[in-house]
């Protein structure tokens, strides 16, 4: 169970209080340390020579006289190609060189590097190195790379098919008799993940230490440190990764890149200081790809609109690689056991294939599949609740797993842990005046529409080993270990092997361990991101960290107050039993004295020490993994109520309301924080993003010109309201909360658009809601 | 990416930058906010720039009884705020340059894109290009020529200009007390390149519409011809439509519908 948390809240420091980040004095101020910022003496900038073609066979490459000895190619370089083994049966192995020698499978991936004093002048390096190829017919859509006679990707597995999975129940009997039938096509458009801050990596061979140090703009540096030992053939102890401030992640800084590998290569290799600096078009034309899905939807419902079955077949497009560490198969396999969302049903089939196209590997972005996968369910429940005549809350009430069968095992074996799904959809359309906006509608006859729409959804976080065991992929998360240790001034160090690029984690966790010890935040220092100085730790992503990490520093403060509370005790000259340890100090009934002055003693005065004193001293590394790791479960629904302009086919979102249930709020404000940006991209995801290909394989969206992110003035201002239900399963009753604000708008947005144009007979199934999409149906309506 | 390489030399005097602007590759940087991404993109490989927002003969504003003439290297920014510290910015009527000023992209492009610069770049899509044709604005180059913007804008990304030739400024006729105007974009957020656009005047008897972002120089509509179902060759469905749609919209809002 969840600890109770205890009389330090008062303090206005602890765990559930709006305390402002730690972080932000630097950040506000300009003053973070990002990838860029990094100056070593001696430092050279390198610049990719990248394919133009999506697929080709590589003739020959030609480097000018005066640049040899500034380019590299694959046959310089002795590295191995980056691989993604999965256990699950059937998946296929792609070796991902770091610079491709034989051929090359989409627009953007590297084929030579060229160092130079600047990235100007190694651009320039660049241009001046030409390639022949033999272009080869490019494999462009999924469902064409399934067909057989498809060019192949990779020609030696024989189909373009990563993975295939299957779930299936006998739906013979449902198919026969269910009154509602309801039969969709969905399409989710490719989008490219945009961090602030791109991808980039500063490495430099340590020459005392026999190191390879690499500065990576990463959310997982153990993992990376780990894939670059592979690839370069060191022992891993000769590798060593710093993630410095980090400009936003969302699972892009996730991967290990072949830039990365080759950087650490050239580093070694010419003695002195290298750096890539990713710039935009790169990051959209080859690297941050991210989402691209299909679904063939069928839903049995019974006449009342509760749903029996649902049988889907979803291809996810997984580029032309599987990406170190999640593999290309992380998608599809997590729309096969999400797709039912918080709903019940009777029985469920569900057919996946990753499918291998000639583009750039598919990465995992915030709400992984999720986004998707929600929106594909939520319209589905519209169109169920327009046959059975329901509003559309209403159709949802009936399916929601109720509080009362808390915990739940879903049909695909998730473990619900706790909530009132239902209660948080009735909160969300309180937020709103349905009945006001329904008259509004009825009297609407011009070319604005207003429409109304809602989704709901669930977000396993901080899923553990039972959950990834089976997946068998290079990182499968294990205990989570945090270092408590106190200075000999009385302060507190935190060393975690998570990174926080954004989350707010150097706060979070310090109000975690403030929690424990009472010690002052400004006397709470979280130290993360460096291999050298944090414990092991697959990282930050799957919302895992408020849980996973804000375990481990409970779980390690709470041994370390052990320690404190036995030198304070024989400082009082009471029996350890006697004494409590908290704001600050080890107190028994008549006297106090301060943590600080603990600490001198072990440190500086060990003539005062008991004899008894645990030798292991102030310095504790405690492990932490929930009593069952198959994950928390947050919830969020959202309304969004909208404008259609059906004559421009612009959607305008009028109000935007969420209801979301992250169990216990380390910090409500920084959650809060989480919701709003996480629904900015949300909204990216339904009305702006996009990264379109030719038939070729040629991106087109090559800047943030043409590739649109939502700004400031077209991200509404979202009422959140909070509900609080504690996992019974977290050390604080937390929940993982990170990415749910990314999940629930295509869905909300997209069902708000129909209602919109529900008079118009038409019916979106495709994101992005762009301009051209929605007048092409319009168009096709009225025809 | 970052620029291939070029020479950069800052003219004291405009008939520096004439003589600079002589030399072959040679390219006037007026504000940057379309050549800098070109440059960086190395789609624009100029091998020498001459920037000229600093010249003092390209930022003057004057007035008669019947226009304004707009420095060309005022920027949008001046223009939509009432003018430069100390210089103004007379009106031309319905306060028009200042509220089309402000819809051009954002305040960062505002603070540093021009006028003069918007339009010898001369993108289809830039709002100065369909608005002055709209208002029968005439530029003023530094060869004494004086040109209206349909003999000036050639075609997408192509003016009249000859090499060490620079606009000068942008000559406004003044509206009359009775003139009206519409003016539409279809652009789903700042910055974004429009997907349409219509401008409509009608002052002194005389109807004109202008439709924009064609892929070219505008259509220029005038008299009879005005109407909102165009004949729009080259665009397909959608984009005839929304030109269609914006146009309608610009004749509401001038009271034409």
């Amino acid at each position: 169970m969840p600890t109770k948390l205890t009389d330090r809240s008062h303090t206005g420091y602890g765990i559930g209080h709006s305390v402002p980040r730690k972080e932000d004095d630097r950040y506000l101020r300009g003053r973070g340390e990002f990838i860029a910022d990094i100056r070593l003496a001696g430092m050279q900038d390198l610049a990719f020579v990248r394919s133009p073609l999506a697929h080709a066979r590589i003739r020959g490459i030609h480097v000018p006289d005066y640049a040899v000895g500034c380019v590299f190619t694959a046959a310089d370089l002795d590295v191995r190609p980056m691989q993604v083994v999965s256990a699950l049966p059937g998946f296929k192995i792609s070796d991902q060189p770091v610079l491709a020698h034989d051929k090359v499978r989409h627009v953007g991936e590297p084929i030579a590097v060229c160092v130079a004093a600047t990235r100007a002048e190694a651009e320039d390096l660049a241009a001046a190195v030409t390639v022949d190829f033999d272009e080869l017919p490019a494999v462009v859509d999924m469902l064409a790379a399934r067909r057989p006679g498809a060019p192949l990707v990779h020609e030696h597995w024989g189909d373009n098919v990563f993975l295939e999975t299957v779930v299936e129940d006998d739906l013979t009997a449902i198919r026969a008799s269910a009154p509602i039938v309801v039969h969709r096509s969905f399409r989710t458009a490719r989008q490219c993940m945009s961090p602030l801050e791109g991808r980039g990596v500063v490495a430099v061979w340590d020459r005392r230490l026999e190191q390879l140090l690499v500065y990576s703009s990463a959310q997982l540096p153990h993992i990376v440190r780990t894939g670059l030992a592979e690839c370069l053939g060191l022992d891993e102890g000769r590798v060593r990764v710093v993630a410095p401030d980090v400009g936003g992640g969302f699972g892009y800084k996730g991967i290990l890149l072949a830039e990365e590998v080759v950087a650490g290569w050239l580093a070694r290799r010419l003695g002195h200081p290298v750096r890539w600096i990713e710039d935009r078009r790169e990051q959209l034309t080859g690297n941050a790809n991210c989402r691209e899905h299909q679904y063939e939807i069928t839903a049995y419902a019974a006449a009342d609109g509760r749903l029996l079955a649902l049988d889907a077949e979803a291809t996810v497009d997984a580029g032309a690689y599987s990406a170190y560490p999640f593999s290309a198969c992380l998608e599809a396999a997590q729309v096969a056991s999400i797709l039912p969302g918080p709903y019940m049903m009777d029985a469920y089939r569900c057919r996946t294939w990753s499918a291998a196209t000639n583009k750039p590997p598919i990465l995992p972005y915030r709400g992984v599949a999720r986004a998707g996968v929600c929106f594909v369910m939520e319209v589905t429940l519209d169109a169920i609740a327009r046959k059975a005549r329901l509003e559309p809350y209403e159709v949802r009430l009936r399916n929601l797993v109720p509080p009362e069968a808390m915990p739940f095992d879903n049909i695909t074996k998730k473990h619900f842990d706790s909530g009132d799904y239902p209660e948080c959809l009735r909160r969300a359309v309180a937020a709103i005046d349905l009945p006001a906006i329904r008259t509004r509608q009825a009297q609407e006859t011009g070319p604005l529409r207003t429409g109304v729409g809602l989704s709901i959804f669930c977000e396993q976080g901080a899923h553990g080993t039972s959950v990834y065991a089976g997946w068998g992929i290079p990182m499968i998360p294990g205990f989570e270990q945090a270092v408590a240790r106190m200075t000999p001034d009385g302060g507190l160090e935190l060393r975690v092997g998570i990174q926080s690029h954004g989350q707010g984690l150097e706060t979070t966790l310090a109000q975690v361990a403030h929690e424990v010890l009472g010690l002052p935040l400004h006397k709470i220092m979280v130290v993360h991101g460096d291999t050298a100085l944090t414990p092991y730790s697959t990282g930050t992503w799957g919302s895992r960290c408020a849980v996973m990490a804000g375990g481990a520093v409970a779980t390690a403060c709470r041994e370390l107050a052990g320690r404190i509370a036995a030198i304070g005790a024989h400082l009082l000259q009471e029996r350890v039993d006697t004494v409590r340890v908290g704001n600050g100090v080890v107190a028994s009934a008549t006297g106090s004295v301060a943590i600080e002055e603990v600490a001198r003693t072990w440190y500086r005065r060990p003539q005062d020490l008991p004899a008894s004193v645990d030798p292991g001293g102030l310095e504790v590394t405690a492990g932490y993994k929930p009593q069952r790791d198959s994950g928390t479960f947050s919830y969020a629904a959202h309304v969004a109520v909208v404008q259609v302009d059906t004559e421009l086919g612009e959607v305008r979102i009028i109000d935007y309301a969420i209801v979301e249930d992250g169990g216990v709020l380390l910090n409500p404000m920084i959650v809060d924080g989480q919701v709003i940006g996480g629904t900015a991209q949300g909204i990216g995801t339904a009305l702006y993003e996009e990264m379109p290909f030719d038939a070729n394989g040629q991106p087109l969206n090559g800047t943030l010109a043409e590739y649109l992110l939502p700004g400031a003035t077209e991200v509404p201002d979202a009422r959140i309201g909070h509900m609080a239900t504690p996992s019974p399963y977290s050390a604080f009753g937390q929940k993982g909360i990170g990415e749910g604000g990314a999940i629930g708008p295509p869905a909300a947005i997209a069902n708000a658009v129909n209602d919109a144009l529900h008079p118009f007979g038409v019916e979106i199934t495709e994101l992005p809601i762009t301009p051209r999409r929605l007048l092409t149906a319009l168009m096709k309506a009225r025809a | 990416m970052k620029a291939a390489p070029f020479e950069m030399v800052r003219p004291a005097a405009l008939a520096d930058a004439t003589a600079l602007l002589t030399r072959t590759g040679a390219h006037a940087l007026a504000g940057g906010q379309s050549l800098g991404p070109m440059l960086n993109l190395r789609l624009a490989r100029p091998t020498l720039l001459v920037p000229i927002t600093h010249l003092a003969a390209l930022r003057e504003v004057s007035e008669t009884a019947s226009s304004v003439t707009i420095g060309a290297c005022i920027t949008h920014a001046a223009i939509a705020d009432g003018g430069v510290p100390d210089i103004g910015l007379p009106d031309v009527g319905l306060n028009l340059l200042a509220r089309v000023a402000e819809g051009i992209a954002y305040r960062a492009v505002r603070t540093r894109g021009t006028i003069g610069g918007s339009l010898c770049h001369a993108d289809p899509a830039a709002d100065w290009v369909t608005v002055l044709t709209t208002l029968s604005a005439e530029v003023l180059t530094t060869d004494g020529r004086v040109l209206s913007l349909r003999d000036f804008i050639l075609g997408a990304f192509r003016t009249a200009l000859t090499p060490g030739e620079l606009l000068r400024a942008v000559r406004v006729p003044k509206l009359s007390p009775t003139a009206r105007w519409g003016y539409v974009k279809a652009c789903r957020k700042p910055g974004e390149f429009a997907h349409a656009m219509a401008a409509v005047l009608a002052d002194r008897g005389m109807t004109r519409a202008v439709i924009g972002a064609v892929g070219g120089p505008p259509i220029v509509l005038e008299g009879a011809s005005v109407t909102r179902t165009p004949d729009l060759p080259g665009l397909d469905a959608v984009d005839a439509h929304l030109q269609r749609v914006v146009l309608g919209r610009a004749m509401t809002q001038a009271g034409l519908a």
